[in-house]
């Protein structure tokens, strides 16, 4: 430790002063540029996380250029369209701007972000800030959109009529911003103490008073710059308390319950009357602020949508979109996903031969390292999705899609934003639930949710294909039976979501209001962004549920172990090797390595049926007989609830189908169709009839068998109950499909 | 003499007209009060999603989108 230089300092060392980095909240509707405007602020390196207790997207970044000694953080909030939310993320933003979140500090400085070419509205959301009475400043981004389309704003009149600080950006090629970063430098240097809170609509006088009264109470005294404005919510938004979480004592409802019956009887409409008061201000606003030089003409992005919305372009163009998106996970993804797997299968054969075998070499190859393999054997389908959605949001598209599907989706009470996660969930369930989050309305995206994992997804299909393969003739009725599979998770998926509407989500839904924003160039860095962004998630957060959950299920078919059963294998091969010593040339090389791999098949079908998977397959057999099921099947079905993808290596498993070295995969597989289709009952009748095929197919359309929806669900809805009540309802709705299509069967005469 | 009000959806494509009376429970459409659609707003009919529903208007300045069943309920002054 240095000696102090200066007898007069104090003993601690004195500079440079540690300050803690300034807080600053970035807000502002959707859609006006606002997430560009925080990548061009903090460049690429920002946390993501999310909101305790609910889903919501928390982005946090330093702001570039800020000195060493006094860092400043930014907090991207979701975009909002008012402080009387409608969506998770509005109320969010709300609570944040309100200081209702206990980990989130009083910002030092709000910045909302303005789109130019869409002044009224978007200043309807930032007046509403700027009365809270934090010092605030406005970015009034896109300004050269509104140019185009013929309005030029004055910014110096806007910051005077508005009393805030007004900064033209243009996000998306960067300038304005180091105006704006400078701006930001000062205010937070100068630590601008909070105002009293400013008002920007004149409301009716009876309004004002009942809000000035309300604002008086001691419960909002907390704090006391932002009382007049949260009184004035208090007031006119009905909502406003239910979502205060006990943050307000009863008698704030009570003295707003009054103050509404005495404004009822004044004849003041306490509803609206804010909302016309603050639009006429801001029309007046805008005529003061805004010269138009070429009103009213048709804008390129109108003529795009002539043709993106038409009935017959526009319908053909989504199919199109749709059919690329659904490719690309469907098949491009397949490719990484198949470098990806043959990785992981290396790695575990390196693991399988560098160590000694036992306990610990099988964990570590059968367990963590094929486990760590099928989380990130995702990765591929959700990154795909993610750059395919982010690009249908950010060039406006996704509100077109949804406005040409809400039709459709609306028939059984869903949003037309449901259609995209749905539509994904044919290649994989896991990246359609994390798309339901672009659905505003959280019980539309949980319904959506619930049964997005109904749509055949791509692990089902190598179930579809061995069964069909081993049970139905004919190539017409192998393609009708696929396509009935896929037709039946269709069906019972709207069946479902129209039950789920009725009766368990019942209520009412907000009614439809959505933008259709302008078209825009997106800019490439942040759709890849929020892509890498939603992949981390993944891994950090599903990924860890779904490596323990393939660690137990190895446990489940790995122990107990049987060392009679090795040993005894053990003998039988060293008697084979013994013979062909004593007798040379009763054997072909390849006769040899044939009757060793069946050995080793038979050896492991047997360890299978000795464990604990084994046993529990014996004791679920009850319980799936009148399904036509056994309990080798059942041992399948078992195992595959960690994926489904994992019964055709169980049933290879169980049926003892040896596989030898070099062969390829699919000849693997017409192999197992065929030892299935061999198998007898005791009586000598097949046990995979169409019937029982039908009938087990059925059981994987319906049943949740896959650790990982469920480990995504429980992260998308932030809780065990949803993920447990859709595996209990798919599960019984399995059992029940099946059981009706065996009996149904066999009382029609099939078998 | 000013015409009779008439209903959202029987504008013809691109007409417009003022919105005169909204027949929507009040607790409903704060949002797309809040919207900017009042009464006394300036309104224009762009066009019918392809299947019949929604539509698309026009309102101060931008697009939006609401279900037909509850554009019937929005009364307008056609201009």
């Amino acid at each position: 430790m240095e000696p102090p230089t200066n007898p007069a300092t104090p003993a601690h060392p004195p500079s440079p002063p540690h300050f803690p980095p300034a807080f600053v909240v970035l807000c502002g509707n959707p859609n006006s540029g606002k997430t560009t405007l925080f990548n061009a602020l903090t460049g690429l390196r920002a946390r993501v996380g999310n909101y305790p207790g609910v889903t919501v997207e928390r982005k946090e970044g330093r702001l570039q250029g800020a000195s060493a000694d006094r860092p400043v953080t930014i907090l991207d909030l979701p975009g909002a369209y008012s402080l009387s939310p409608q969506s998770l993320d509005e109320q969010i933003s709300r609570d944040v701007l309100l200081q209702r979140l206990p980990d989130v500090p009083a910002p030092a400085l709000v910045i909302v972000v303005v789109d130019a070419s869409n002044l009224e509205r978007n200043l309807y959301f930032a007046s509403q800030v700027i009365e809270l009475g934090w010092p605030t400043l406005i970015a009034l981004n896109m300004a050269d959109v509104a140019e185009k389309n013929g309005q030029i704003i004055d910014t110096l009149k806007l910051g005077d009529a508005l009393g805030v600080p007004v900064i033209s950006t243009v996000a998306s090629d960067g300038a304005g911003v180091p105006e704006l970063k400078q701006m930001i430098l000062a205010t937070v240097r100068g630590g601008e103490k909070r105002g009293s809170s400013k008002t920007l609509c004149d409301l009716p006088p009876a309004l004002s008073r009942e809000a000035e009264a309300v604002a008086q109470l001691p419960a909002l005294r907390r704090h006391p710059a932002l009382a007049r404005a949260e009184a004035l919510l208090i007031v006119s938004d009905e909502k406003f308390l239910a979502g205060g979480r006990g943050v307000y004592p009863p008698e704030v409802a009570m003295a707003a319950a009054a103050a509404r019956a005495r404004l009822e009887k004044a004849g003041v409409d306490w509803r609206s009357s804010a909302i016309e008061a603050r639009y006429a201000r801001l029309t007046a606003i805008q005529q003061s602020v805004v010269t138009e030089t070429n009103a009213d003409q048709v804008t390129l992005s109108d003529k795009l949508d002539g043709i993106v919305t038409h009935k017959i372009w526009g319908m053909l163009i989504f199919i199109a979109v749709m059919a690329l998106m659904f490719l690309s996970i469907f098949t491009f993804a397949q490719w990484p996903m198949e470098l990806l797997s043959n990785l992981f299968t290396w790695v575990g054969d390196w693991v399988h031969k560098t160590m000694p075998g036992g306990d610990l070499e099988s964990l570590l190859e059968k367990g963590v390292v094929l486990g760590v393999g099928s989380v990130v054997a995702f990765l591929p389908q959700i990154c795909l999705l993610f750059l395919f959605i982010g690009l249908l949001e950010d060039t406006g598209y996704m509100a077109r899609a949804a406005f040409l599907m809400d039709r459709l989706m609306s028939k059984v009470g869903l949003h037309g934003k449901s259609f995209i996660p749905m539509l994904s969930s044919f290649a994989c369930a896991i990246p359609g639930i994390m798309a339901t989050r672009t659905i505003e309305t959280p019980k539309d995206r949980l319904v959506t949710i619930l049964v997005a994992p109904l749509m055949s997804c791509s692990a089902r299909l190598p179930v579809y294909t061995l069964l069909i393969g081993a049970c139905i003739g004919g190539v017409w009725m192998k393609s009708l039976t696929m396509l009935c599979m896929y037709l039946l998770g269709i069906g019972v998926a709207l069946a479902m979501a129209w039950l789920f509407k009725k009766t368990l989500l019942k209520g009412e839904t907000p009614m439809l209001v959505m933008e259709l924003p302008p078209y825009r160039r997106p800019v490439l860095k942040v759709v890849l962004r929020h892509m890498w962004d939603r992949a981390k998630l993944f891994l950090q957060r599903a990924g860890t549920v779904i490596l323990g959950i393939n660690i137990l299920l190895w446990f489940l078919v790995s122990y107990p172990t049987h060392p009679e059963i090795k040993r005894e294998f053990a003998a039988k091969q060293a008697e084979i090797l013994q013979s062909l010593a004593q007798k040379p040339r009763t054997l072909t090389t390849n006769e040899l390595a044939g009757a060793l791999d069946q050995l080793n098949a038979d050896r492991d079908s047997a360890l299978v049926q000795g464990s604990f998977a084994g046993y529990a397959g014996k004791l679920l057999e009850p319980a799936i007989a009148p399904l036509g099921f056994d309990w080798k099947m059942g041992i399948g079905i078992l195992a595959s609830f960690a994926a489904r993808e994992v019964f055709v290596s169980t049933m290879s498993i169980v049926y003892s189908a040896a596989k030898h070295e070099g062969e390829k995969e699919q000849a693997h597989n017409q192999n197992l169709q065929k030892i299935l289709a061999a198998q007898k009952r005791p009586d000598g009748s097949p046990v995979y009839t169409p019937l029982t095929a039908i009938a087990l197919m059925v059981f994987y359309v319906l049943a949740m068998q896959c650790a990982s929806t469920v480990a995504v669900v429980r992260r998308e809805t932030n809780s065990w109950k949803w993920p447990v009540f859709q595996w209990v309802y798919m599960g019984a709705l399995a059992w029940a499909l099946a059981f009706a299509t065996y009996q149904g069967g066999l009382l029609l005469g099939f078998h | 003499m000013p015409s009779a009000s008439q209903p959202l959806t029987s504008l013809q494509i691109g007409g417009s007209g003022t919105v005169s009376q909204i027949n929507l429970p009040p607790e409903h459409c704060r949002r797309l009060q809040e919207m900017g659609l009042l009464i006394g707003t300036h309104l224009q009919l762009i066009r019918f999603a392809p299947l019949g529903d929604p539509l698309e208007i026009k309102v101060r300045g931008y697009h939006l989108t609401i279900r037909r069943h509850d554009a019937e309920q929005i009364l307008l002054q056609p201009k």
